[in-house]
This record gives structure tokens, C-alpha cells and sequence, in this order.
């Protein structure tokens, strides 16, 4: 009974979530990340998708996977290894299983562990995947989840199949009680989703209510817990993936640019939902145009930024190597347009469904030619917001393409947004040259080097730009050989000027320098935090900065690079930034890599920092 | 048309020279498009002429409106971001015959299928001009180029049964040699409201010289038929030759011999599309005559009008967006 429960505090819990596709671990994930959000505690979500859309059920290839970390304090990641694992069937007992924390648990829904399930997970023929021997001896709690959700739903009228399904919500009954978080939030949502399916709606509410008892009675639970909620900064949060902050980040980028948005586009994993994002906002007027390959869709973009819209392309890596002829088109006509790569694991089509950096270089130099484009990149989730207004003021401010790197875990991955004053966002009001006098397509504004930006309609001022080399001042067609090197340099110089533009590299910790400092750039920005945080506790000078512009860098980089006795370079590539910083300013740094299509743990981040402390 | 038009062809054509060979087929293209654009009383300003990469392709730099000279093979993908994000903006895309079907091959079916509202002119010479004399998707099998010195081992695409099969709401063709004929073909184009695709058969002097003579040169109507709306298919020296239908294909037969009921007569607006896709065969190849005319035009909503339609409706139904409403739409919570 309840009152054996003792009540535990805890500062922060990663759940994992695995089931089969078809399983519905997305929507359990989603709806437990809400309802500890609206408890008050600081979440962070990254979802696992399988390789195949739906495998064949019951195997570890049709697994999906949602994990979660939340908080009475800033997580900065999902989490590491889960304190909970949450498993619905055996071939996710048996994926899973390792990840788990030694301290941990896994609850399993016992009544998969039939034969034929125990068969599909790949276990030899009489094995018992819930030995001791099997579960590295972490502690499983096997409850019939299955049959206890018939069982409640008994007194319904519907088919057996349709009251099966509703064992996520059990499930998730299991953990609002021992999570002590209330479950009015998922109880809402489901009225409104099944408002036209009252029956659906009924079981569904029951199972959840059945699972919160089930977990307070059942004797399988000793304790109970309570996170507390975080210190966030005060205002309106929701949460957001880091594709849906990118595809907001542009509608707002358009309208505090006051233009319309296009964007061109062509699906791929894992950017898709950007495209997707954009397209429903018609409202805005926006133009989502899903082409016919990723060639056509940055092509249709550049016509439409020729047109005067704020346009902008996204891709992953493979998308970027078929856009790169069409990339240094818009660097040489000057045009302003936002590409953004959601990086994905790789070469050729690697891993899809997976997260990495290693689109670094090609971001930087997979072009012909001198093709400078600046590059910048987002750090969690829903910076990928600020990025994407970011990346559309330089592009506008500075008439040149702009590549924005997010990565599959920030993409897919989710946290807290914090809703901003629209009038408090960038104004990024912009100017179209209207005068027909004295007017020369490629004169440069003496501040920012750009060009003017002239919609074609435009009475007065037809001109002609293309792909070729072109005169300095007319734009007209030009072979010249002091044209062309002036040329070169001088759409090299307009982007390197953007230094001048963006803030200064920021030292997390030592500002006067120390020991060690941890560099990265992207989604790795909240493991390094959460584990200079723990060295910062801890007594050690081990400080970090994190790169969101690369190209150009900012000014102070140097500054802050000669600061420290060592420093650390860690991303999720073989050593990309690493070279560049090597390059540009002759330091020696230490790469730390990682490749496996899965973000930085701290621990690995342990091993090298441990042994230059 | 507009018969009080302010402007003249003059004002469509920009200072700097002009760069083709001398006596190449393009001069004769471009005068026409200068010419019927300034009787159409539009400023020269309205006009977006697009291309990609090419000898064709230089057509931008020459027409005194807006030009974008882009890559290879892309210009139909750059026109219609163009005319999406403005509507009002009156595109015109040049290409080649590698350029639009080889490289581009990809965004001209699609393009054509959208019913994208672009004037496309197909400049066909049947080689690649800029690269220097390699046969394009265009060449005759057994074409001997560069690259195929014993022949070509390919049969060339005909972009005017390729157009028809995407559903194509203007498919014509016409010839640098028939500057009447070229003339009355881009007005119409400029009148249509999708689509336009006009194959322009094109002499290159350098490369491919006199491929096109057999219907071009003395003694062409033997060998051409002019597609004329309502009008029964006649043609020969003394319009002496017909033709008719012999199953699903055209025959050509003596106007004498057969009953003029079976002349078959040409339809230009058939919401069908089973007279176009028979007239196509009409290419000049299997001892039939070369069509010259409009295959097929239909009325059809272009592209950017029906996506600009359901932002209109979107917006009907919902008001016009409202970022600050759209960012606190959904689930939120408030930290205080
Ligand atoms: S190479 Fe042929 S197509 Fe090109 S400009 Fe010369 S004649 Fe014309």
C-alpha cells in the first residue's frame, strides 16, 4: 500500500522510452516531457526514429526510442544513460539494457515476454532475458502491463486489438505516479484528440488512471519521487524541437524583415520537418515550394531572393553536396539567402537517422572556386530560433547566402522555448534600391561592402547578373584579370567583415584564463556545459567556449585561445573546427572526436580532460 | 496585343554587343522576342528573362529587361521561384537543347507539369554550341560529333510529345528561318497563362550547320506542314498533300485520292489531348512532314496563381498571420 512508498527528492531523472515503432513511444515520451514542463522542471528530449519506417515488429531494427532528461535545474541534454528505462517489449530490454544506469531500473511489460517475443529479440531458445544473468544484474521490475490495461478496460465495448493500444497510457500512468507529476495535462489532450472518438477518449483516460493505481498498490514500487521545478527565467516557455524553432525562426526572421518567405526545399532526413514547419503557415503568406530535387529547390529559392523575398533552403549533408554548384551562384550574385544543413551522420548516405558535425568543411569549402559563405551554427534546440534570425539578418544585411549548421539531435531533439516579445526580436528592416540614378549593380555600400538589392519590376533599373565573372562596379560580363582578382578578394573581405558584426566569443568560466579550456561549436554545447560545470564544482580550472559563428570567427578568438595552457576541441566529427582554428591562427589545440552518430556523454569527454588535469 | 504600345523594339535592346557566331540562327530569335515584346505596351522592366548555361543562354544579357544568367540546366528552377515569389513579373526563360533536356531534363518535365506560368523558349540546334560540336539528347541517331565520331547510338528526345505527355497547356513549335512564323508563336506565348513551351528549331553554323534545311531551305513544303487552327492539314508544293489517320498514326496521302471528310483538321484548343499527342508524330521522321504551329493550348490555373489562391484562403480563414499569436499558439507554461 501507499504508505510502505517512501517519498525520495531528486535533482534531476533521464527516462528512456523503447517499444516498438507501432508502439506509440513518441507520444508517451511528448506527453510525460509536457507534464513535467508544466510541473515546472527543466526538460530536454531526443528522440530515436528507426532506420526503416516499420520494421518487423518485435525486433531490435523496429525499435523507437525517446529519451528525456528533466530537472530542478538547467539539464542542457537529455542525459547520458537513463535512471529509467522504460521497456515494452524484449528486443528493447535487450538494446537497451546496457545503457542503463547501475542505479537505475527498467520497467518491462512482462507480457511480452513470451516466447515468440523473447525469439524476435534474438535471444538463443531458452533463455530468460529477465535473468539476472541477462539484465547485467540491474534491478527490471516486470509488471503485466498489457494485461493489466485488458483487465481495466474489461467493461468496454471495442475490440481487443484497439484496448491493447492503450497500454502507452497506462504506462504513463506508472510514472506521473511515481514521478509525483499530475496527469491533468495528458487527460485534456486526449479529450481533445479523441473528441470525436468518445469511446477511444473513455479507455484511454481509464488505462491512464488504472496505471497511476496500479503503480501505488501493485507492490512493485518502493518509492516515489519529486523533482522540483527549475530556476528557468521568468516568462512564457513551450516546447520545441530544434527543426520547428528553425522553420518559426524564419517566419519571424520575414516578418521583422518585412518580406515574405520562401522557401525551396526538397525532403530529406533529418530536415524535413523545417519544410514542414514552414508550409503550415500560409497565413503568413509564406511560400514552402517542395521541388523536385535539392538542386531545384535552392535554385527556386535564389530566384525568388532575386524576386526580393527573404529565401532560404534546407537540406542535410547530401542535400548541401548536390546544392553546391547553386550555393556559389548566390555567393557570386549576391543575393541573400539562408541554407540550412541539418547535419546528419554520413559520408555518401551514412547514417540518416543519426547526429553528427562533420558537414563542417564542406560547409566552409565544398564549392569551386573562392566561394566564401559564412557559417554559423546553433547550440541546443531553441537557439536554432535565434540562428535562424541570425542567419537572415546577415544574409539581408550583407546580400550573401549564409549557411546555418543544426544537426539530427538538435532537429529531432526538443526543450524549452522561452516565447519571446516579437517587438524585442532583431529588426531587420530592409531597403530596396529604388533610384534609377547613378545606378551600378555591383557598387558596394563603403560599411558593409554589400550591394544594393533592386527588384527586378523595378522601373528604371533592369540590369543583368549571372554566374560569370563580372565588372566591379557595372556588373557587367568581365574576363579581366585585375577585375577578377579584385573581385575575388573583395566577396572574400565583405564576408570576413562580419567579424566586426557579431558578438565576441564568450569564456564560460576563467575569465582570465586557466588550465584547460573546452572549445565546440553546435549541438555539443550542453554536454561540455554539464561537464565543465562538474570540473568547476569540483576545484578545476577546466573552462569552455562555444563557437556559434565560424566563419567568419570572432574577433576575439584569438585572445581568448592564448588565455589557456590547453585547449580542447570537441566535436562530433575527426577534427573539422580543430583544423580550422589550427589553420587560422597557428595554436596547438587537442582534438577530441567522436563518431558514432550519438552526441558527446560526459564521461567521454572525462577521459581525455581527466588526463591533461 | 496592345497597338498603342509606348515602347519600340529599341527599348528592348541593351547597349553591348551582341556575342553569337555571325549568322547564327539565335539573331533571328531574338529580334522576334524584341519586336513582339515591344508591341505588347509593357515596359521592358516588366519582363524577367532567366537562363542557364549555353550559347542560348547568353539571351539575358541581350534583352534590355531584368536578367538572371544562372547555371546549368537550373533556369526553369530559378524562373519559377521568381514568378512564385512575384506573380506579376512576366518570365521568360532561354535554353538550350542540353541545357533544358539533358542537365535540365529533370526541372523541364517538372516545370511543364506544374504549369508554371513561364514562356520557355527551347533554342534547338540539336548540338552543344558553347562546349563545341557534341550531340545533345536532340541529335539523330548515327549523328557522327566529337564525342560519337562513328555515330550516335541514341534516338534524340522530341520535346514536343514529352511536353504533351506532362500534360502541357502550350506546346509549340516554330524555326529561326520563319520570323512571321516565330513572331505570331511568342505572342501567343505571351498571352498564356501557364506554361509555354516553344521548341524553336535553330541553326548553328558552326556545329550542326544546315540540319534543319530540309525544312527550312527551298523546297520545304514538301517536307513541312503549318499547324493552323480549324484548318484542314494541307500542305506541298501545290498544297496537293494531305493527311489523314491511319490507325493511331498520320499518313500523308494526295488531297486528290482521298474524301476530304478524312483530311483530319486541326484543333488547337481540344481539352483532349489525343489530337496533339497524334500530330506530334508529325517530327519529320518516318517519311512524315515537320509540323510547324501551336500543338496544343488549353486553358489551365498556372501554378502561382493556385499556390497564391490557397495562401489567400489561408488567410481568409485564419486572418492574416500573427507571429506573436503564432509563437504562444500550443501548449505553454509560465515560469514567474
Ligand atoms: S556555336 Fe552555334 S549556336 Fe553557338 S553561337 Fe555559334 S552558331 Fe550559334
Amino acid at each position: 500500500m501507499n504508505d510502505q512508498l517512501q517519498l525520495k527528492d531528486l535533482d534531476k531523472v533521464v527516462i528512456r522510452f523503447s517499444g516498438d515503432s507501432g508502439d506509440g513511444m513518441q507520444l508517451t515520451g511528448n506527453q510525460f516531457t509536457s507534464s513535467a514542463a508544466h510541473h515546472g522542471n527543466d526538460v530536454v528530449t531526443l528522440p530515436d526514429f528507426p532506420a526503416e519506417i516499420r520494421a518487423p515488429a518485435g525486433t531490435i531494427a523496429g525499435i523507437s526510442g525517446f529519451q528525456l532528461q528533466f530537472g530542478n535545474q538547467r539539464v542542457n541534454t537529455p542525459g547520458d544513460f537513463p535512471d529509467v528505462l522504460i521497456a515494452m517489449n524484449p528486443a528493447s530490454l535487450r538494446a537497451n539494457i546496457k545503457d542503463l544506469r547501475p542505479a537505475g531500473f527498467a520497467i518491462v511489460d512482462l507480457d511480452a515476454f513470451d516466447e515468440r517475443g523473447i525469439k524476435k529479440a534474438g535471444y538463443a531458445d531458452g533463455v530468460n532475458p529477465l535473468d539476472p544473468e541477462h539484465t547485467l544484474g540491474k534491478k527490471v521490475i516486470a509488471a503485466p502491463i498489457t494485461s493489466q490495461t485488458m483487465a481495466a478496460l474489461e467493461s468496454l465495448d471495442m475490440p481487443k486489438k484497439d484496448k491493447e493500444r492503450c497500454k502507452n497510457f497506462f504506462t504513463l500512468g506508472v510514472l506521473y505516479f511515481l514521478y509525483d507529476t499530475s496527469p491533468d495535462l495528458t487527460l485534456n489532450w486526449i479529450n481533445v484528440k479523441f473528441a470525436k472518438k468518445p469511446l477511444v477518449a473513455e479507455a484511454n483516460t481509464k488505462a491512464l488512471h488504472e496505471g497511476m493505481i496500479y503503480a501505488r498498490n501493485s507492490g512493485l514500487f518502493q518509492s516515489q519521487y519529486r523533482v522540483g521545478s527549475a530556476k528557468l527565467r521568468p516568462g512564457t516557455y513551450k516546447s520545441l524541437t530544434g527543426n520547428e524553432a528553425t522553420g518559426l525562426g524564419l517566419v519571424a526572421a520575414a516578418e521583422r524583415a518585412g518580406l515574405k518567405l520562401f522557401l525551396g526545399s526538397y525532403p530529406i532526413t533529418p530536415a524535413t520537418t523545417i519544410l514542414e514547419e514552414v508550409a503550415a503557415h500560409k497565413d503568413f503568406d509564406v511560400k514552402a515550394l517542395q521541388m523536385e530535387d535539392e538542386i531545384a529547390g535552392i535554385c527556386c529559392a535564389i530566384g525568388a531572393a532575386w524576386a526580393g523575398n527573404l529565401a532560404a533552403t534546407n537540406t542535410s549533408g547530401p542535400g548541401i553536396a548536390l546544392k553546391g554548384e547553386a550555393m556559389g551562384l548566390a555567393m557570386i550574385l549576391e543575393l541573400p539567402l539562408v541554407i540550412v544543413n541539418v547535419q546528419r551522420g554520413g559520408p555518401s548516405t551514412g547514417l540518416p537517422t543519426k547526429t553528427e558535425q562533420s558537414d563542417l568543411m564542406q560547409a566552409m569549402y565544398g564549392r569551386n572556386g573562392e566561394s566564401p559563405i559564412p557559417v554559423i551554427a546553433a547550440k541546443s534546440p531553441a537557439h536554432c530560433f535565434d540562428m535562424a534570425i541570425e542567419a537572415s539578418r546577415l544574409a539581408l544585411k550583407y546580400m550573401t547566402p549564409v549557411i546555418l549548421l543544426t544537426d539530427g539531435y538538435l532537429g529531432n531533439g526538443a526543450e524549452a522555448f522561452r516565447i519571446p516579445d516579437v517587438n524585442e526580436l532583431p529588426d531587420l528592416t530592409v531597403k530596396f534600391r529604388t533610384n534609377p540614378e547613378g545606378y551600378q549593380s555591383y557598387a558596394r555600400d563603403p560599411k558593409t561592402n554589400a550591394r544594393q538589392w533592386v527588384k527586378p519590376g523595378t522601373p528604371g533599373l533592369a540590369n543583368r547578373i549571372g554566374g560569370l565573372e563580372k565588372d566591379k562596379l557595372t556588373g557587367a560580363v568581365s574576363h579581366d584579370p585585375e577585375n577578377h582578382d579584385h573581385m575575388v578578394r573583395a566577396r572574400r573581405e565583405k564576408v570576413e567583415g562580419i567579424a566586426n558584426d557579431i558578438a565576441d566569443l564568450e569564456i564560460i568560466g576563467d575569465q582570465k584564463g586557466g588550465d584547460i579550456l573546452i572549445i565546440g561549436w553546435g549541438s555539443t554545447y550542453g554536454a561540455i556545459n554539464n561537464k565543465v560545470n562538474r570540473y568547476r564544482a569540483a576545484g578545476k580550472s577546466v573552462s569552455q567556449a562555444h563557437f556559434t559563428h565560424i566563419f567568419p570567427f570572432p574577433k576575439n578568438t584569438l585572445e581568448v585561445l592564448k588565455k589557456f595552457k590547453k585547449i580542447v576541441v570537441a566535436e562530433m566529427n575527426l577534427g573539422q573546427l580543430n583544423s580550422l582554428l589550427r589553420a587560422e591562427y597557428a595554436i596547438d589545440t587537442i582534438p577530441l572526436t567522436k563518431i558514432q552518430g550519438k552526441p558527446f556523454t560526459e564521461d567521454e569527454i572525462e577521459v581525455v580532460v581527466d588526463k591533461l588535469l | 496585343m496592345n497597338a498603342e504600345s509606348q515602347f519600340t523594339k529599341k527599348d528592348f535592346v541593351p547597349t553591348g554587343e551582341v556575342k553569337w557566331c555571325a549568322g547564327c540562327g539565335d539573331f533571328s530569335i531574338l529580334a522576334q522576342v524584341q519586336k513582339v515584346l515591344s508591341e505588347t505596351g509593357k515596359s521592358p522592366e516588366s519582363f524577367a528573362f532567366i537562363s542557364g548555361i549555353g550559347c542560348s543562354s547568353r539571351f539575358p544579357y541581350y534583352m534590355n529587361c531584368y536578367g538572371l544568367h544562372g547555371i546549368h540546366g537550373r533556369a526553369l528552377a530559378i524562373a519559377t521561384g521568381a514568378k512564385v515569389a512575384n506573380p506579376a513579373l512576366e518570365v521568360w526563360v532561354a535554353m538550350g537543347d542540353g541545357d533544358g533536356l539533358a542537365i535540365g531534363g529533370n526541372h523541364f518535365v517538372h516545370a511543364v507539369r506544374r504549369n508554371v506560368g513561364i514562356k520557355g523558349i527551347l533554342m534547338d540546334n540539336r548540338i552543344y554550341g558553347l562546349t563545341k560540336g557534341q550531340f545533345s539528347p536532340t541529335s539523330f541517331r548515327g549523328q557522327k560529333t566529337k564525342t560519337a565520331p562513328m555515330g550516335t547510338v541514341e534516338d534524340p528526345l522530341d520535346p514536343i510529345s514529352l511536353s504533351l505527355s506532362l500534360g502541357g497547356t502550350f506546346v509549340a513549335r516554330t524555326q529561326d528561318r520563319d520570323p512571321k512564323h516565330m513572331a505570331e508563336i511568342f505572342r501567343r506565348a505571351h498571352e498564356h497563362e501557364g506554361f509555354a513551351m516553344m521548341q524553336v528549331l535553330q541553326n548553328c553554323v558552326i556545329f550542326n550547320d544546315g540540319a534543319f534545311d530540309d525544312w527550312c531551305t527551298k523546297g520545304k513544303e514538301e517536307h513541312t506542314i503549318k499547324l493552323v487552327h480549324g484548318e484542314k492539314m494541307i500542305f506541298g508544293m501545290e498544297n496537293e498533300k494531305c493527311i489523314i489517320r491511319q490507325g493511331f498514326s498520320p499518313k500523308v496521302a494526295l488531297v486528290a485520292e482521298v474524301d476530304a471528310n478524312n483530311i483530319v483538321i486541326h484543333d488547337e484548343f481540344a481539352a483532349d489531348p489525343g489530337l496533339a499527342g497524334f500530330l506530334a508524330q508529325l517530327n519529320g521522321t518516318h517519311g512524315l512532314p515537320m509540323a510547324y504551329g501551336i500543338f496544343r493550348q488549353i486553358k489551365a490555373p498556372a501554378y502561382e496563381a493556385e499556390y497564391r489562391r490557397q495562401n489567400d484562403e489561408a488567410v481568409a480563414k485564419k486572418g492574416p498571420g500573427n507571429l506573436q499569436k503564432l509563437l504562444n499558439s500550443g501548449e505553454t507554461w509560465t515560469v514567474s
